[in-house]
C-alpha cells in the first residue's frame, strides 16, 4: 500500500510508539475488548467444545470445498442470484465494475468487506469513475482520513475522538472542537442515512455462505449492510471461496463464537440471511480466489483459511496492541494477517511473521483453533529458505551456528560472557546493539556456570 | 479455461483428504428459565423488555403518537394503527420517516436475546432497520435456549430474507464509546406476551 | 534416577546462579544430577529466526550430550519446549525421539515427576510471578487465561511452599514480556514497550522481586528495571525455591 512507502513493521511500529500516550490507550482499549471476550467465553460452559466443533466444521469445508462451492452455486442460482467467479483481485474488481456499468450506476455504498480491502476495490472503482461511500462508521472515518482500516472489526481503533471530530468538522460540517462520540455518531447517522436513500447499488461482504441452501449471512451491529441492501436495486456480495459452510445448522456454531470472540457480545445486533433477491432487485455474488487455492496447497498454512475474521487474535496480541494495525502494511493486520499476507506476496510481507514473540495467545483465542503462532514460526523458515532474509542476518546466523554447534569454540568464546556480550544470540549482527538503547545489558559474572562446575564439581 | 473452472480445478488438486468427523452438534447446557435469561441479556445489549398481558396499552399509545403526526407502522393485527397506508407495495425508500415499527418475531433465543424474523413478517425487508424505534412482539412460549435450538426450529424453512435482531442498532467505532442508533433503530423494545 | 542438567547458553554465560540453584535444588531432593560439559545451546535462537535448517549440528551435539539419562531437566521453559518440538536427527531419530520424551522444565519436573509436596526454603518477600509464554502456553505449566478451563499453575504451586513468600496479584496474569529472542532487537520499540508495561504491572502491585521459569524473560525485564534505576530485582524461580 502506497501509504506505507515501503516501510516494514519494525519502522512503522517505532513511529507508532513515538506517541506513548496513544500506544497506552490503544493497548488498554484492546485489552479491555479482550477481557470482554474472556467474560463471554467463560459464560459458555462448552466454550472449548464449541471451538473444537467449529474447527472440525472448517476442516471439513477445506476438504470438500470443491463440492460445497458447486452446491452453493447451484442453489444460489436457483434462488435467483447471479454467481461470478474471480481468480484474482483484478478480476474481482473488473466484475464489480462491469455489473455497475451495466446498471449505469456510478454512486454506490459499501458495508464492511475485508475482501474488497484486500482487492483494493475502492481505489480501482475511483479510478474508473465510481464513487464509493463506506457505511460502517469506522470505515467511513478512515475513508475520510484517506487511510486503510487498522483493524478488521474496529477499523478506526487507532484514532482518537478529537481527530475524528476534526475530520467531521472538515467533511461533514460539525462545529470545530466537537468530539463527543454521541454527537459525532448522530451526525454520521444523518449523513449515512442520506447515502442509503440516494445510492442505488450496494456492495456487502459475506460472513458465511451455506452450501445446502445457497444463502449467505452478513453480520453487523450498525445495520448498515441491511440499510444498503434493502434499499438498493443492485446488491453485490463479495466473498472469499473459503467462507462456505456445509449446512445451515452450522451457523449456530459459528454465530455463537463470532461476536463473543470479536467484542464479547453474545451475538451481533443483526445476523442477516440473504437467500433470494427482493422483488425487482438484482443480487450478485462474486466468489474470489486471489491466492486462496495457493494457500490451500500449503499443508502447513492451509488452515489459515478457516479464519472467520473475528479479530480476537489482534485484540490479544501484545505486539499488535503496541504497534497498531497500520504497522502490518496489509489489509488484514495482526497475527492472522501475518500468516495470510506472505501467501499473497512473500517478499513484501517477509517482515510480518517476525513481528511476533511467538507467545501463543493468538492460537488460544482463535474460535476455529488456527495454530497461528506455529504458522508464524513455519513462515519464518519458508521466508529464509526462499531467500527473503537479509544477507547480514544470514551471515550472523552462520557465525552463531559456528559458535554454538562446537563446544570448543563455545568454551573459548564464552569465557564468562565475553563472547556473549559481543554476540548475544538476540543481538546478532547488530553493530549498534539495539538492546542497549532502552535497556541495560546484564553484568557479566565472574565465571560461567560451566567454569564454576568444573572447579566445584570437577571432573 | 474460465475462472470458474480454473478455481475449481485448483481446489480439487489442493484440497486435503477429508477427515471423518461427527456431524452432530452436542446440545449444550441450557438456562433453567429461558424467559428470565432472555430479559436479562436483552438489558445488557441495550434493549428493553416489557412483559404484557395483551397489546391494548401499546396499541393505545401508538395510536396516540400516530394522531400526533408520527408515522407508525404495524404489521400485526392486534396493534391496528388508524390511517395506515399501502406501504407494503410502495418503494421501500418511502419508509424513511417511520418513527415506530411494530413487528412480530417467530421466536427468541435466551442466550443472546436475538429474535428471528423473516420477510413474510416484515412485508418490506428494510422496515426493522429504517425505523427510528422498533417494537417486536414475541410469544413468551416461543423462546428457545441457544442458537442450536434456533436452527433446529428454522430447519429447512424457505425464506427470501431472514434475520436475527438482537437489540437496537449500535456502534462503538469512536473510541469504543457505545452509541445506540448507528443507522437503524435507536431503541428496541420486545413485548413478551402470553 | 540419573538426570542430565541442561543449562541454556545465556544462563551459563550470564546467570550461573540460576543454574547453580537448579543443581543444588535437585540434589537436595535426592536426584543424581549430571552436567554434560560439552553442552552449548539448543539451537532455538537460530530456529526462531527462521534458520532451523542450521540447527542440525546443535541437535546432534545435544543428542551426544544427553543420551543415557532417565530425565533431562532444564531451568528454562523456552529451551525445553524447543527441544520437545524441534529436536530431530538424520543419524539417529530414535535417540532424538527418546530425548524429546524425557526432557522436562524444572518446575514441571518437581511437580510431575518428583511430586514435591514440601520445600525447606525461606524467602520473606513480595514476589510477582511472570508466566513465561513458552512454559505456560507451550508446555502448559499453568492454565492460560484465554481458555475456559480450570485454573492451575505448577510454578505457583511450588512458590506457595516457600516460607515467608507473598505472591502479588498482577493486573495481567499472563501477558508476554516482549523478549521473543531476536524479536527484542529486530522489533526494539515494541519489545521495550512490552517490557516496560510488564515490569510496571509488577511494580504497581508491590512486587519486590519478579520471578519466572525463564531467565530470558527476566533478563529482558531486568534490563528495563535497571535502566529505570528501579529497586525491584529479578530472580530465577530455582533461586527462590532453593533459598534459605
Amino acid at each position: 500500500m502506497a501509504v506505507f512507502e515501503g516501510k516494514k513493521h519494525p519502522d512503522l511500529a517505532q513511529t507508532f510508539n513515538a506517541d506513548v500516550e496513544r500506544v497506552d490507550w490503544h493497548d488498554e482499549t484492546l485489552w479491555w475488548v479482550r477481557k470482554k471476550r474472556d467474560r463471554a467465553a467463560y459464560n459458555i460452559l462448552d466454550w472449548e467444545l464449541l471451538r473444537n466443533t467449529a474447527s472440525a466444521i472448517k476442516d471439513d469445508v477445506l476438504s470438500n470445498l470443491h463440492s460445497y462451492l458447486q452446491h452453493f452455486e447451484a442453489k444460489a442460482i436457483k434462488n435467483g442470484i447471479t454467481v461470478h467467479w474471480a481468480s484474482d483481485a483484478a478480476e474481482h474488481n473488473q466484475i464489480v465494475h462491469s455489473i455497475l456499468t451495466e446498471s449505469k450506476i456510478s454512486l454506490i455504498n459499501k458495508s464492511k468487506s475485508m475482501l474488497t480491502e484486500e482487492c483494493h476495490l475502492n481505489e480501482f472503482l475511483k479510478k474508473n469513475g465510481v464513487n464509493v461511500i463506506d457505511t460502517d462508521l469506522g470505515e467511513r472515518i478512515v475513508q475520510l482520513a484517506e487511510e486503510p482500516p487498522s483493524h478488521i472489526v474496529l477499523p478506526c481503533i487507532h484514532k482518537k475522538k478529537e481527530e475524528i471530530g476534526e475530520l467531521f468538522h472538515e467533511h461533514l460540517g460539525t462545529p470545530k472542537g466537537e468530539s463527543n462520540p454521541q454527537a459525532l455518531a448522530a451526525v454520521a447517522r444523518t449523513h449515512l442515512r442520506e447515502v442509503f436513500l440516494t445510492r442505488n447499488a450496494v456492495i456487502t461482504g459475506v460472513n458465511f455462505a451455506i452450501a445446502e441452501t445457497g444463502e449467505f449471512v452478513v453480520c453487523t451491529n450498525e445495520g448498515n449492510a441491511d440499510m444498503g441492501a434493502h434499499l438498493a436495486d443492485v446488491h453485490i456480495a463479495c466473498m472469499g471461496i473459503e467462507k462456505i459452510l456445509p449446512k445451515r445448522k452450522h451457523l449456530a456454531v459459528v454465530l455463537r463464537l463470532l461476536a463473543r470472540s470479536a467484542t464479547g457480545q453474545p451475538i451481533t445486533t443483526y445476523s442477516s440471511h440473504f437467500a433470494k433477491p427482493r422483488g425487482g432487485q438484482h443480487m450478485h455474488i462474486v466468489l474470489v480466489d486471489n491466492g486462496r487455492t495457493r494457500q490451500l496447497s500449503r499443508p502447513d498454512f492451509r488452515n489459515s483459511l478457516k479464519c472467520i475474521r473475528c479479530g480476537a487474535c489482534m485484540n490479544t496480541c501484545p505486539v499488535y496492541r503496541r504497534s497498531g494495525g497500520h504497522s502490518y502494511h496489509n489489509a488484514i493486520a495482526g497475527p492472522i494477517g501475518s500468516i495470510l499476507a506472505p501467501n499473497l506476496d512473500m517478499k513484501e510481507y517477509s517482515d510480518l511473521p517476525f513481528a511476533s514473540t511467538l507467545c501463543g495467545s493468538c492460537s488460544n483465542v482463535c474460535p476455529v483453533k488456527i495454530d497461528i503462532h506455529t504458522q508464524l514460526y513455519k513462515w519464518r523458515q519458508v521466508i529464509v529458505k526462499e531467500g527473503y532474509s537479509t544477507k547480514g542476518k544470514s551471515a550472523g546466523m552462520n557465525v552463531m551456528n559456528f559458535t554454538l554447534s562446537s563446544p570448543n569454540v563455545y568454551n573459548m568464546a564464552g569465557k564468562a560472557g565475553r563472547w556473549f556480550l559481543k554476540n548475544v544470540p538476540f543481538a546478532v549482527n547488530n553493530p549498534l546493539n539495539p538492546w542497549s538503547k532502552q535497556r541495560d545489558m546484564p553484568a557479566p559474572p565472574e565465571q560461567s556456570f560451566k567454569e564454576w562446575y568444573k572447579r566445584n564439581r570437577g571432573k | 479455461m474460465s475462472s470458474r473452472e480454473k478455481i475449481l480445478a485448483a481446489i480439487l488438486a489442493n484440497q486435503p483428504a477429508s477427515q471423518p468427523y461427527l456431524d452432530e452438534i452436542k446440545t449444550p447446557e441450557t438456562a433453567a428459565d429461558v424467559v428470565e435469561e432472555f430479559k436479562i441479556v436483552l438489558g445488557t445489549i441495550g434493549g428493553t423488555c416489557c412483559e404484557v398481558a395483551d397489546l391494548n396499552e401499546l396499541s393505545v399509545e401508538l395510536n396516540k403518537k400516530s394522531s400526533a403526526g408520527e408515522r407508525i407502522i404495524s404489521t400485526i393485527p392486534e396493534v391496528a394503527i388508524g390511517g395506515n397506508d399501502n406501504w407494503r407495495e410502495q418503494d421501500p425508500h418511502l419508509l424513511e420517516n417511520v418513527e415506530v415499527a411494530v413487528i412480530r418475531g417467530h421466536f427468541g433465543i435466551s442466550e443472546n436475546s436475538a429474535v428471528w424474523v423473516t420477510e413474510e413478517l416484515l412485508h418490506q425487508r428494510v422496515l426493522p432497520f429504517i425505523c427510528q424505534h422498533l417494537a417486536i412482539v414475541l410469544d413468551k412460549k416461543e423462546i428457545v435456549p441457544t442458537m442450536h435450538h434456533a436452527y433446529e426450529r428454522i430447519a429447512q424453512a424457505e425464506y427470501g430474507f431472514g434475520t436475527f435482531i438482537a437489540g437496537p442498532s449500535k456502534t462503538a467505532d469512536i473510541e469504543q464509546s457505545l452509541v445506540l442508533g448507528a443507522h437503524g433503530p435507536k431503541s428496541l423494545t420486545v413485548y413478551l406476551v402470553g | 534416577m540419573k538426570v542430565g542438567l541442561f543449562v541454556p547458553c545465556y544462563v551459563d554465560q550470564f546467570y550461573p546462579n540460576a543454574a547453580k540453584a537448579s543443581l543444588e535444588l535437585l540434589e537436595k531432593l535426592g536426584v543424581d544430577v549430571h552436567y554434560p560439559l560439552k553442552q552449548t545451546c539448543c539451537g532455538q535462537p537460530m530456529a526462531n529466526s527462521g534458520y532451523e535448517h542450521l540447527t542440525k549440528e546443535c541437535n546432534e551435539l545435544f543428542i551426544d550430550n544427553f543420551s543415557g539419562f532417565d530425565y533431562i531437566v532444564s531451568p528454562s521453559g523456552s529451551c525445553t519446549l524447543h527441544i520437545k518440538e524441534h529436536l530431530h536427527s538424520d543419524k539417529n531419530e530414535n535417540s532424538a525421539t527418546g530425548i524429546r520424551n524425557i526432557v522436562y522444565e524444572l518446575t514441571e519436573f518437581l511437580t510431575d515427576v518428583l511430586k514435591v509436596d514440601k520445600l525447606n526454603s525461606h524467602f520473606p518477600h513480595k514476589v510477582g510471578l511472570h508466566q513465561s509464554c513458552h512454559g505456560q502456553r507451550g508446555l502448559m505449566l499453568s492454565q492460560m487465561t484465554e481458555l475456559n478451563a480450570p485454573y492451575f499453575s505448577k510454578p505457583e504451586f511450588l512458590l506457595k511452599m516457600v516460607d515467608g513468600l507473598e505472591l502479588v496479584d498482577l493486573d495481567r496474569q499472563d501477558e508476554c514480556c516482549g523478549f521473543g529472542g531476536t524479536f527484542c532487537v529486530a522489533e526494539e520499540a515494541v519489545s521495550v514497550k512490552m517490557g516496560q508495561d510488564r515490569v510496571q504491572d509488577h511494580i504497581r502491585n508491590g512486587a519486590e522481586y519478579i520471578t519466572a521459569g525463564d531467565m530470558s524473560c527476566l533478563m529482558h525485564m531486568e534490563g528495563v528495571l535497571n535502566r529505570q534505576k528501579s529497586g525491584v530485582k529479578v530472580l530465577h524461580i530455582a533461586e527462590i525455591l532453593n533459598a534459605g
